[in-house]
């Protein structure tokens, strides 16, 4: 039996750094993404109701709004079809080239915006590549909204991929096979089996592609035309406003974007945590 | 239902996993199937319950009577239980014990009622009850198997088979289990392989044990069968602790009159540590002459290590620690060394 007196425990974590990896981290996300955004809050702040309703409800505002919320979800939504199959591709099948193909899927990342905007107007323009094609059966994709669609696939398709594939090498191949023992047919495997598994990876793949369609800019711009009311993407419009000088219309319009996407990925992120609630202990 | 399973080759590449492979499970056995890692088990195992094919033109799968080769996995009536569990992670307790049931053909599906009863009579089976609404990262590594055990069984398999099935538990978890299972399937009574690389566990729990090694079946028979009567050196040597002395000592240590436990094999005598008796060196009393190495004395039985003075050879032994007593040795005495006679 002891008889010393119980030593209180020592606040100290086995594993230190805690409070200065949190420190760096606000200081940094600070610097980095807070207060520029701050930035502009405050500039918008300086408008009146008026002026700000008028600069963020105006009608061709708000049709740019459409489109850009309407052609990144639709891009998102794609992306994560046809992602998954690639994805699935390069993890599952050994075959030549994969290599390739798997650095071809990064392509996008690196690629300028503008490189890929004016490629992609080339080949779907009426004489272009496949735009010939497409244009005898009525099909126009250059200056119109399938092809801001079209443009915000192409940047968002390594989103989803590279969120997917470190998720199926992890997904073991026996659940595949104790599903098959169990009478499933391969349907059945894939839709209550697999897909539940890669959903919450689907999810984080999509939010990401659809928040980098959401605001991106120098591919769409080629390929949109950039006709008011028609295929004007808000980012554009944005850049307009700044180039008139109208610093407080394109901070306003900012602010709405701003907040909807906020929104929209809190509204995914809580969708995710409910998909991954068996992983909790 | 009694398998049978004829003729399978199996090559990956270059690698042959099995090569002419032919087992019989009788009905309603418990058999293991025992070898080291890489002797073909776990290829013969999925070949059996079709989640992979043997070489095209080799094999031949048979429950009871029945040629199965061409039936696919979902169809044969085959309960498979995987070593990491495979469930479903998504999917309550429940759902992944009902998952067999709800994935049928809506002809031969039963009604969601009957399914749960089912799915509730196989937890009390299991004894996992109350444990239905838990996702399987809330199990212990036990209870996980038990799940993965009652998923194969909702679907009402004419054969389990059960691919290492403790493997992935700690050694006490492990050992109840183990006998969990025996006297689980004494009461279903379900004809029943399993794969496993312990010795212990295949002798301990198993109606017959079937060791492999190097894509080949090097013999089959009950658990005391093979131990006391191996086939080969092979078997001898997997089956638990042996000592290897030359022939030439044979006459000093008296030649095992088939006696069980020993083999001789190629001018090479094959004995277990506590088949080796121990005196005091007396000379000219027979006996080979050895000098005692090292005493090991934690644990039931004593362990000692001596060397044969002619041969120069370490050999094993483990005798009681009365009996050990009795002899009063320490390092570097002699001793008088012979196989045991007698005792079957």
């Amino acid at each position: 039996m002891s008889l010393a007196v119980p030593v209180p425990q020592s606040p100290r974590r086995v594993l230190p750094g805690f409070g200065l990896s949190l420190g760096f981290t606000l200081a940094y996300l600070g610097l980095i993404v807070l207060i520029p955004l701050a930035a502009a809050f405050l500039k918008t702040a300086g408008m009146s109701w008026d002026e700000f309703t008028a600069a963020v409800a105006a009608p061709r505002v708000l049709a740019s709004y459409r489109l850009s919320f309407f052609a990144s979800f639709a891009a998102g939504l794609v992306n994560i079809f046809f992602g998954l199959i690639v994805a699935w591709v390069l993890v599952r099948y050994a075959f030549p080239g994969r290599r390739i193909v798997d650095a071809l899927v990064d392509l996008p990342f690196a690629l300028p915006t503008a490189v890929a905007g004016i490629a992609l107007t080339a080949i779907y323009a009426k004489n272009g590549w496949v735009g010939q094609w497409l244009e005898p059966l009525g099909i126009k994709v250059a200056f119109t909204e399938i092809g801001v669609f079209v443009a915000l696939t192409f940047i968002g398709l390594p989103f989803v991929v590279r969120t997917l594939q470190p998720v199926l090498l992890e997904l073991e191949p026996e659940i595949e096979e104790a599903a098959a023992s169990l009478g499933a047919n391969r349907w059945e495997t894939i839709t209550r089996v697999i897909l539940p598994e890669l959903f919450p990876a689907m999810l984080t793949g999509f939010a990401l592609a659809f928040a980098r369609a959401l605001g991106e800019y120098g591919s769409v711009v080629f390929i949109s035309g950039n006709m008011p009311m028609r295929t004007e993407i808000t980012p554009l419009l944005i850049i307009t406003k700044l180039e008139q000088y109208d610093y407080r219309g394109a901070t306003a319009i900012a602010v709405v974007m701003l907040v909807t996407s906020f929104l929209l990925l809190l509204l995914i992120n809580l969708l995710q945590k409910w998909s991954r609630r068996y992983h909790r202990i | 239902m009694s398998i049978n399973v004829t003729n399978i080759h199996k090559t990956f590449g270059a690698f042959t996993a099995l090569d002419g492979v032919d087992l019989t499970v009788p009905r309603g056995k418990l058999v293991a199937l025992l070898g080291p890692s890489g002797s073909g088990k776990t290829t013969l195992l999925r070949i059996i319950a079709g989640l992979d094919h043997a070489d095209a033109g080799s094999g031949r799968i048979e429950f009871h009577g029945e040629d199965v080769t061409r039936v696919r996995a979902g169809r044969r009536k085959v309960g498979f239980v995987f070593q990491h569990y495979a469930l479903f992670r998504h999917m309550t307790v429940l759902e992944n014990i009902a998952f067999g049931l709800r994935v049928r053909p809506r002809r031969e599906r039963p009604a969601a009622g009957e399914i749960l009863d089912r799915v509730h009579r196989l937890l009390k089976l299991v004894q996992l009850e109350g444990l239905d609404a838990r996702y399987p990262n809330q199990l212990s590594g036990g209870q996980r198997q038990r799940v993965a055990l009652a998923r194969a069984l909702a679907v009402e398999p004419k054969v389990l088979l059960l691919d290492e099935p403790f493997g992935a538990l700690d050694a006490k978890v492990r050992k109840e289990l183990r006998r969990w299972l025996r006297r689980f399937h004494d009461e279903i009574q379900l004809t029943t392989l399993f794969v496993t690389h312990d010795q212990e566990e295949a002798l301990e729990i198993a109606d017959e044990v079937v060791i492999m090694n190097q894509a080949k079946i090097e013999q089959v028979g009950t658990p005391q069968e093979v131990y006391d009567r191996p086939a080969t050196p092979f078997v001898y040597q997997f089956l638990g602790n042996v000592n290897v002395l030359r022939g030439q000592v044979l006459e000093q240590v008296g030649a095992p009159r088939d006696r069980p436990g020993t083999l001789v094999a190629d001018g090479l005598i094959y004995v277990r540590p506590h088949d080796i008796e121990l005196a005091a060196y007396v000379p000219g009393a027979g006996g080979a002459a050895a000098v005692v190495r090292y005493l090991h004395l934690a644990g039931p039985q004593a362990r000692l290590s001596v060397e044969l003075v002619q041969t120069h050879e370490n050999v094993e032994v483990e005798v009681s620690r009365t009996e050990l007593a009795g002899l009063g040795l320490a390092v570097g005495d002699v001793v008088r060394l012979r196989l045991r006679q007698g005792h079957a």
